[in-house]
């Protein structure tokens, strides 16, 4: 019995320790309810789909997919397209994701390859791809862009003439689909003085007391995550969703059953490739800003980050760990540099802190699955003594 | 049933089938034949081709890369030749294997039908590929309860496989081979091996009722008495021939287990028994003097309740005593467990247990400590563990003499000190001229060196730690009948000479047995019996298939 309870506090000791981390830094942050609501539905709306995009390749037993900023260097290089054509709103949008694609497909079908040759260590191998991968990304944006690729609006070029400028505006783009349908939360009082100014646009209207102020909430694009989510849910019911589970769990049993291995393997790569790509055009229209050579540079981490402390492991991951994740890793980044200054006087220590956080539970969570494992090994070898 | 078959044509007809891997010729002149519904027992020793045999039914892609076989296959009175295992399997041959493979974490359902699934139609698989369709759980439930059924036994189909007791985990691998639809003939290799006796009982009875609907089985086990009893036929291989093809009820247990071990001249192993245990005899009124002082120490090597997680050679509950001075010989067929024993002697593997050496207990898991304590140790990995193959043989032969020992050192021990090459080259000089190793010097690398002569060098090695007990795996694996003899020679004389004890670990029991004073037969993880090195070979063969009491067998 007791062991039970220490079996279940050790399988979630990672969102615990969130939890109680937050727990003790929101009254020193000092920030309302209101604040940290509008912020964590911000957050919730920009980043869930690139962890989304993480769940495929879990299930195919490839591990955590680092391989993912792949796909978030095709979106970008969508966006920059766009913004050379000048396309703006909601068809600039589809039209960076319809870029986008392609290149994310063929980059998923070399990673995939790759991590066949590399069976086992998918996680090492793809980590090193991406860097890679960034510097082929690197070459393409800082010297054929605009001389053998043509980019001609001068807004994006560096003054030389070719190669894209460290920080391209996504103006055009902005917030299109978070503010696509009008949603907020308002408190009783505030409510009809908001209501005069934009009663109109409002589509949705959730009145809560005790909430001073309006949150905003970006519905449209929490419907698209939760078609995502569908998605998924309907991708594991299907003979490809099913097939990749007994890969995840015996690549040799699936292989001997005649399941095409390594051609299913390529397509969870290919498809978590995708999807991050879209998760990265997703999270670029809310930060309104892309930052040419590092903004895909720590999509990769911090998803994994946070979908490892929403209680995921590198073998088994559901959706509610996207979500419980991104919930308590981005709750404690709002508070930790203003509870950080309010206790030791330095706003540094949050910054700190977020990046120590994300490295050490990535760390942490594969030693608790290489520590799992041996334990597992070392109950089977328990029963090689005979009962005894 | 059989009837709705040809009976002029049998379900698979095998002509003159033999293989040979480099050379080294395993299969050759197999002739026989399986009726539709017909329950075939196919026996043998490790070596004797059985799993040869299967590879080249199955096509499995390691006969076509060496070289494909000889012989032609029937099936229904068709030449056909696999080239892969799904080929096989198209063709209406099912296998079930010695090892699951089946997914864990998957239900009996999923498992039985893996690749297999019903799927829901779907308009999307037009677009793309029909893998894009949802499986269909409730058809996959009926279908999976169905298969279950045919084999007469209860499981839940919605059962977990990881949840299963290990018997279960075997009728869904049956069930499986069942649901394909076309599955007219069924390999089944040691399918008991991992059951408890009722599990087994059930397992036999499907399997019958399974022969009765007119799929024909070939059945492959070591449990001689299950084969008996369940099969119509009986098939012996030795050596790579066919030795024996009778209806079952022709033959005793004793006559199937000596059949599978006995020499091809009868007269001829009798000889050998005499001499050895003449020799035996010789042996003992020389000692006579040592062996009631023997009597009075306490033995060389205790071992209680050893178990050691060597993977494919896990030992699971071993105890016994080796006198001092004695060669014993542990035997038994591969995987069973006997190459985990010394190994896990040694602390190379997991272990845990008590072993007691001289009378004072050892600590496991310690290599260190093992050879601390002067034991020696022979691994059956020459090239792996016994060697270092890009250094020259002086250096392999006063090796481990240095790190264990500190010898061939000179200088201040701690604090500086220099490999004395001269004491080196002379104690491997002393150790090529005395066992006879053709090399060009004590300069040649060990990795260019032959097999046996290799194995002379490992030897060597021990014999240089004036080791108290030495631990010897399987001393002529891979080397040639005259080097053979040489290298158990040089065991032997080792012993007499300096009164060594000697454990030997070999899967060739006319070697044991010409080598040891007594003997020990590993069964699953388990010493089946330990005989005098006399005793004849059925009897070592009745412990190897698992029969441990042979006067039970007698009254079968």
């Amino acid at each position: 019995m007791i062991r039970k309870i220490f079996d279940i506090i050790a399988g979630n000791a990672v969102p615990a320790i969130f939890i109680l981390i937050s727990a003790f830094a929101i009254p020193y942050s000092g920030y309302s309810a209101s604040y940290l609501i509008q912020e964590l539905l911000t957050r919730i709306g920009r980043n869930s789909f690139s962890i989304l995009a993480l769940l495929i390749p879990i299930a195919a037993g490839m591990g955590l997919n680092f391989g993912m900023v792949l796909g978030a260097m095709a979106g970008q290089i969508g966006l920059l397209f766009i913004c050379d054509w000048g396309i703006v709103g909601i068809p600039g949008m589809v039209l960076a994701m319809l870029v986008g694609t392609p290149i994310a497909i063929i980059l998923g079908i070399f990673c995939g390859g790759v991590l066949n040759r590399a069976k086992g260590r998918e996680m090492v191998t793809s980590y090193i791809l991406g860097f890679f991968i960034n510097g082929v990304y690197q070459m393409v944006v800082l010297y054929l862009m605009g001389w053998i690729i043509p980019i001609t609006n001068p807004a994006l070029l560096l003054s030389r003439g070719y190669g894209v400028r460290n920080a391209v505006s996504l103006l055009g783009i902005r917030g299109v689909l978070d503010n696509l349908i009008p949603a907020v939360i308002t408190g009783t009082n505030g409510t009809q003085q908001f209501l005069n100014i934009n009663g109109a646009n409002t589509f949705l209207l959730i009145q809560i007391p005790f909430i001073d102020g309006v949150i905003k909430i970006p519905l449209a694009t929490f419907i698209l995550i939760g078609l995502f989510c569908v998605f998924i849910l309907w991708f594991n019911k299907t003979k490809l969703g099913h097939d990749m589970k007994a890969i995840g769990q015996s690549q040799s049993v699936a292989d001997s059953a005649g399941i095409a291995v390594d051609r299913t393997r390529i397509i969870a790569i290919v498809i978590s490739t995708v999807l991050a790509c879209y998760g990265q055009i997703i999270y670029l229209q809310n930060m309104g800003t892309l930052n040419t050579y590092n903004s895909h540079d720590q999509t990769g981490m911090f998803s994994i980050a946070a979908l490892l402390i929403g209680g995921a492991s590198v073998s088994r991951a559901k959706i509610i760990n996207v979500f419980v994740g991104v919930i308590l890793f981005h709750l404690m980044f709002i508070v930790a540099p203003m509870a950080g200054k309010n206790l030791i006087g330095d706003a540094q220590i949050g910054e700190y802190f977020r990046v120590f956080v994300s490295y050490g539970i990535i760390a942490i969570a594969l030693v608790l699955h290489a520590w799992k494992r041996n334990r597992e090994k070392e109950a089977a070898r328990r029963n090689l003594r005979g009962g005894k | 049933m059989s009837d709705l078959n040809n009976k002029n044509t049998p379900l698979l007809t095998l002509e003159n089938i033999g293989k040979d891997f480099y050379g080294n010729r395993v299969l050759s002149g197999i002739n026989f034949s399986i009726e539709a519904g017909e329950i075939l027992g196919l026996v043998g020793e490790n070596g004797a081709g059985k799993s040869t045999l299967l590879n080249i039914l199955f096509g499995m892609p390691v006969i076509n890369s060496t070289g494909g076989h000889e012989g032609k296959i029937f099936l229904d009175g068709k030449p056909v030749n696999f080239t892969s295992p799904t080929q096989a399997l198209a063709a209406g041959i099912g296998m079930v294997h010695q090892e699951f493979s089946l997914i864990p974490g998957f239900t009996a359902t999923e498992n039985i039908l893996l690749n297999r699934e019903d799927l829901n139609p779907s308009s999307m698989s037009y677009i793309f590929s029909e893998r894009v369709s949802t499986l269909n759980r409730d058809a996959m439930e009926q279908r999976a309860r169905a298969a279950i059924h045919t084999l007469g036994v209860n499981i839940d189909p919605d059962m977990k496989i990881s949840e299963m007791p290990v018997g279960y985990k075997q009728f869904i691998e049956i069930a499986r081979e069942i649901d394909r639809k076309n599955t007219r003939l069924l390999f089944l290799d040691e399918p008991t091996a991992v059951l408890t006796e009722s599990e087994a009982d059930i397992l036999l009875i499907a399997l019958k009722k399974l022969a009765r609907s007119g799929i024909a089985i070939v059945f492959i086990s070591h449990r001689l008495n299950e084969v008996k009893d369940l099969c119509n036929r009986i098939i012996i291989l030795r050596d790579g021939k066919l030795v024996k093809d009778s209806p079952a009820f022709d033959l005793s247990v004793r006559e199937i287990a000596s059949l599978m071990v006995g020499r091809e001249n009868k007269t001829e192993n009798q000889n050998l028994n005499n001499d050895t245990e003449q020799k035996n005899n010789n042996d003992d009124s020389d000692d006579e003097n040592l062996k009631s002082k023997r009597k009075k120490i306490k033995p060389a090597l205790k071992v209680e309740h050893l178990w050691v997680d060597m993977p494919g050679e896990t030992v699971r509950d071993v105890s016994f005593e080796v006198k001092r001075g004695e060669i014993f010989g542990i035997g038994g067929l591969a995987g069973h467990g006997k190459l985990g024993i010394p190994n896990g002697i040694m602390g190379l593997y997991p272990a845990g247990g008590k072993v007691r050496l001289l009378g004072k207990k050892l600590k496991l898991n310690q290599p260190r400590q093992a050879l601390n304590r002067k034991m020696a140790f022979v691994s059956e990995d020459r090239r792996g563990v016994g060697l270092l193959l890009d250094e020259p043989l002086d250096w392999n032969i006063t090796f481990t003499a240095m790190q264990v020992q500190g010898r061939f050192l000179i200088g201040i021990p701690g604090i500086f000190q220099l490999r004395n090459e001269f004491a080196m080259k002379r104690t491997a000089k002393k150790f090529i001229d005395a066992l006879e190793i053709k090399c060009t010097g004590s300069n040649q690398k060990a990795g260019e060196l032959s097999g046996g002569n290799q194995q002379k060098v490992c030897l060597a090695k021990a014999f240089v730690l004036k080791p108290e007990v030495l631990l010897i795996c399987e001393p002529t694996r891979g080397i040639d009948i005259g080097a053979k003899n040489l290298v158990l020679d040089t065991i032997r004389e080792y012993n007499k000479k300096n009164n060594t004890t000697i454990i030997i670990t070999s899967s060739e029991l006319e070697e044991l047995r010409s080598v040891c004073n007594r003997v020990a037969i590993v069964d699953e993880g388990k010493i089946a019996g330990i005989l005098p090195a006399s005793s004849p070979a059925e009897e070592f063969g009745m412990l190897m298939m698992g029969q441990n009491n042979t006067e039970e067998v007698e009254n079968l």
